[in-house]
C-alpha cells in the first residue's frame, strides 16, 4: 500500500527557513491573514464551518461552531487562546508543528481571532516546552516587528495583541476549562460546564480555545477555501491530521496523513512496521486516554468514525505501539499512574481512584496480585467512567476496561503464576522473576 | 523584600505589565519562575513577596505553586535532571535510564536530591518528544534516545561542570537558568535559541 496525497501541514518542513519570518512571508505567510482583514467575522465563521474543520486536540467538535458561539453583544471583550500545552502521553505533533512553523500559529490565531472581534489572545505552551517556548517567543517579536501584531495589524486598522503564557507541568491544563483557570493564576482545575467558554471563558468573559494544529489548519482555509481542505480525508472528518507514532516502531515520529488513512500504512508504511519485525500486540490510537486496539485493527480508518467504531477514540492522533514482548499490566500501571499523578484532585473517584488503581495494577505487574484484583479493576474501570468533572478520569477507565477486555488472559496469568509472564526465566532481561515473586508486600494495600 | 529586589523587583513589574490591567493575578506563574531562578527553587519568602506584588494572601499563591509539577519547594540541586518513564519512555527503556540516573547522582531511594546536593532527579511524566525515546530534560533542555550508558556520561559531565550540548535548542546553565527563561526574561537569541 502506499499513500499519496498532497501535505498541508508539513509541506514547509525541509525548508528551515520557514520558522523565520522572512522565510514564512516568502511563501506566502500572513496572506491569509490580510485576506481574513478584508472579511466579516460572520463570513470568517462561515468558511471554516463550510470546511468542516473538526478540533483536533481530542474531541473533535467543529471549530467553526464553537467559533459561532461567542456572543458579540455582551459588552465584554472577547479572547482567543491558542491551546499548545500538550501533555497527552505519545503526543508531540503541536510541538513539531509550532517548533518548525510558528507564524502559522500566529497567523492561524490572528484569524481566529478576528473572526470573533477580539483583541487580545493567548498563545498557552507547556512549561516542559521550554525551547518551544522560546521559538515562538521570538516568531512573535519578528510578528510585532514586522508589523503583524500590534496597533494596526498587515497595514489595517486592526489591533491585536498575542501573550505567550507558559505552563508549569500540569498535564489537565490541556483541558480548556482547567487552561483558563491556568491562565487566570489560578490553580488548573476544570471548571464546570455549562457556562462553555464561547459564553463564559477567560476572565468571565465570550472565549474561543482552539488546538495548535486546529488553528495551524486556518490560514490555508481562508485562503483557499472550503472546497480546498474537503479535498482531502473523508467527508465527516476532512482535511488531513498529525499523527504521532513511538514506541515498539521502526521509525517513530510525526507524520501527516488524510484522515480516514488505515492504521496500517502508517504503521508499516510510514513507521517502517514494529519494531525488529516482531508482531503488533496493541496500540492507542490517539493517545493513552484512549482504548487500546489490537493487531485485529491494523487495518482500521483513522478518522472519528471508524475508530468509534473499532472501540476507541482518535484522540490526539498518538499512536504508542507495543510489540509481542509488551506486558499489558506494566503498560497499564504506568499509564494509570500518570493520571493519578496528574489527577487536580477536584473529585474524587478520578483523585482516589486512579490511586488505588495504580496499586492494585502495580501489586498484579510484581506477581503479588489476588484473584479477586481482576473483578476489583473492572469495578474500578466501570465506577471512573462518566463519574467526574473532565474526560481525565475517563481515560483512566480507558487504560483499565480496554485492556482488560482485551488481554483478560495476562492480567489472569498473572495472579496464576505470581509474576509477570513476559518476564519469564530470560538470562538476557536481567530481572529474577521470583525475587520479584517474592518480594514482601510492603505498603500493598490488603 | 529579600528575593524581588532592584532590578529583580522592576522585572516583576514588566511581568505583570504583559496582563490586563485588573487582571494581575494571571502574572503569578511566571512570577513564580521568577522567584525561583533566584533562589533556585520557590520559598516561602518567594511565595510571600509574589502574594506581596499581587494583593493576595500568601495561601493563594502557594496553593498555586503546589499545583504544578516545575515549581520546586523543595531543596533542589544546580541541575534538575527529569527522565521520563512514561509508555513510549518505557517502551524504549526508560526506567532502565531512570535508575542509571539515580545511580550516576547517587541519589538515596525514595529521594530526588543527590548526596551531594548538586543534581536532583525527577522521575518525570511525558515530556512531549516521544519519537525521540528515552527522553531526558537537563534543566529542561532536551536530550535524545537516551541510554543508561549516555545518561551516566552526561551526569559525569554535569559534575565536571560542564553544560552538555542538548539535542535541540540551547542548552541551559542551570535549573535556576531555566526557570528565568521559562518566566519570559531571557531574548531568545541571548541563549542562542
Amino acid at each position: 500500500m502506499s499513500l499519496e496525497f498532497e501535505p498541508r501541514l508539513t509541506r514547509d518542513w525541509d525548508d528551515p527557513s520557514v520558522a523565520t519570518l522572512a522565510g514564512y512571508v516568502a511563501k506566502g505567510g500572513y496572506g491569509a491573514l490580510r485576506a481574513a482583514l478584508e472579511m466579516s467575522g460572520a463570513d470568517l465563521i462561515q468558511v471554516v464551518k463550510d470546511s468542516g474543520l473538526r478540533g483536533r486536540g481530542g474531541a473533535g467538535f467543529p471549530t467553526g461552531m464553537k467559533w459561532s458561539f461567542v456572543p458579540q453583544d455582551t459588552g465584554k471583550p472577547t479572547y482567543v487562546t491558542a491551546n499548545y500545552d500538550e501533555s497527552e502521553p505519545g503526543t508531540c505533533n503541536n510541538r513539531e508543528l509550532a517548533e518548525r512553523d510558528p507564524h502559522r500559529l500566529i497567523e492561524g490565531t490572528a484569524i481566529a481571532a478576528k473572526a470573533i472581534e477580539c483583541h487580545l489572545a493567548f498563545i498557552y505552551v507547556r512549561g516542559e516546552y521550554l525551547w518551544q517556548g522560546m521559538v515562538m517567543q521570538r516568531a512573535l517579536e519578528e510578528a510585532y516587528a514586522g508589523g503583524y501584531l500590534g496597533k494596526g495589524i498587515a497595514g489595517s486598522d486592526y489591533d491585536l495583541e498575542i501573550v505567550l503564557h507558559r505552563g508549569a507541568g500540569a498535564y489537565i491544563c490541556g483541558e480548556e476549562t482547567a487552561l483558563l483557570n491556568s491562565l487566570e493564576g489560578l490553580r488548573g482545575e476544570p471548571r464546570l460546564r455549562p457556562p462553555f467558554p464561547a459564553v463564559e471563558g477567560l476572565y468571565a468573559s465570550p472565549t474561543v480555545i482552539n488546538n495548535v494544529e486546529t488553528l495551524m489548519n486556518v490560514p490555508d482555509i481562508v485562503a483557499r477555501g472550503a472546497d480546498w481542505f474537503r479535498s482531502q480525508g473523508t467527508e465527516k472528518s476532512p482535511g488531513t491530521k498529525m499523527f504521532t507514532i513511538s514506541g515498539k516502531v521502526e521509525r517513530p515520529g510525526n507524520y501527516e496523513i488524510p484522515m480516514g488513512t488505515p492504521f496500517r500504512v502508517l504503521l508499516e508504511d510510514l513507521g517502517g512496521g514494529v519494531l525488529h519485525g516482531r508482531a503488533l500486540k496493541a496500540f492507542t490510537p490517539g493517545g493513552s486516554s484512549t482504548p487500546l486496539l489490537t493487531a485485529a485493527s491494523i487495518d482500521v480508518s483513522l478518522d472519528y468514525e471508524s475508530i468509534a467504531e473499532a472501540g476507541s477514540l482518535l484522540g490526539t492522533g498518538a499512536v504508542m505501539v507495543m510489540d509481542d514482548t509488551d506486558c499489558v499490566v506494566e503498560a497499564a500501571e504506568r499509564m494509570v499512574r500518570f493520571y493519578a499523578h496528574e489527577s487536580c484532585g477536584k473529585c474524587t473517584p478520578c483523585r482516589e481512584g486512579s490511586w488505588w488503581a495504580t496499586r492494585v495494577l502495580g501489586r498484579l505487574e510484581d506477581g503479588l496480585g489476588r484473584e479477586r484484583d481482576i473483578p476489583l479493576m473492572h469495578d474500578m474501570g466501570t465506577n471512573f467512567l462518566f463519574r467526574a468533572f473532565c474526560a481525565l478520569a475517563d481515560g483512566t477507565a480507558a487504560v483499565i476496561t480496554s485492556s482488560l477486555e482485551h488481554f483478560g488472559d495476562e492480567y489472569e496469568e498473572h495472579v496464576r503464576l505470581g509474576r509477570c509472564p513476559l518476564r519469564a526465566p530470560d538470562p538476557q532481561a536481567g530481572t529474577d522473576p521470583d525475587a520479584l515473586a517474592m518480594a514482601p508486600p510492603s505498603e500493598v494495600a490488603s | 523584600m529579600t528575593v524581588f529586589v532592584d532590578a529583580v523587583r522592576r522585572e516583576a513589574g514588566s511581568i505583570i505589565a504583559r496582563y490586563p490591567q485588573g487582571r494581575e493575578r494571571s502574572a503569578i506563574m511566571p512570577l513564580l519562575y521568577l522567584a525561583q531562578s533566584e533562589e533556585g527553587r520557590v520559598t516561602r519568602e518567594g511565595l510571600q513577596e509574589v502574594a506581596g506584588l499581587l494583593g493576595l494572601k500568601t495561601a493563594e499563591v502557594e496553593a498555586v505553586a503546589t499545583f504544578y509539577s516545575m515549581y520546586r519547594l523543595r531543596p533542589t540541586g544546580e541541575h534538575l535532571v527529569n527522565v521520563c518513564t512514561n509508555l513510549a519512555c518505557l517502551l524504549r527503556g526508560g526506567k532502565d535510564v531512570y535508575e542509571a540516573a539515580h545511580r550516576a547522582a547517587v541519589v538515596a531511594h525514595g529521594e530526588e536530591l543527590s548526596e551531594d546536593g548538586l543534581l536532583s532527579v525527577h522521575e518525570e511524566e511525558c515530556l512531549g518528544v516521544c519519537e525521540f525515546a528515552p527522553a531526558v530534560q537537563i534543566d529542561f533542555a532536551n536530550h535524545d534516545n537516551v541510554t543508561p550508558e549516555r545518561m551516566g556520561e552526561l551526569i559525569a559531565e554535569l559534575r565536571a561542570g560542564r553544560t552538555p550540548e542538548p539535542s535541540r535548542g540551547p542548552a541551559m546553565r542551570s535549573f535556576r537558568h531555566a526557570s528565568r527563561v521559562l518566566a519570559g526574561l531571557e531574548r531568545p537569541e541571548e541563549v542562542g535559541a
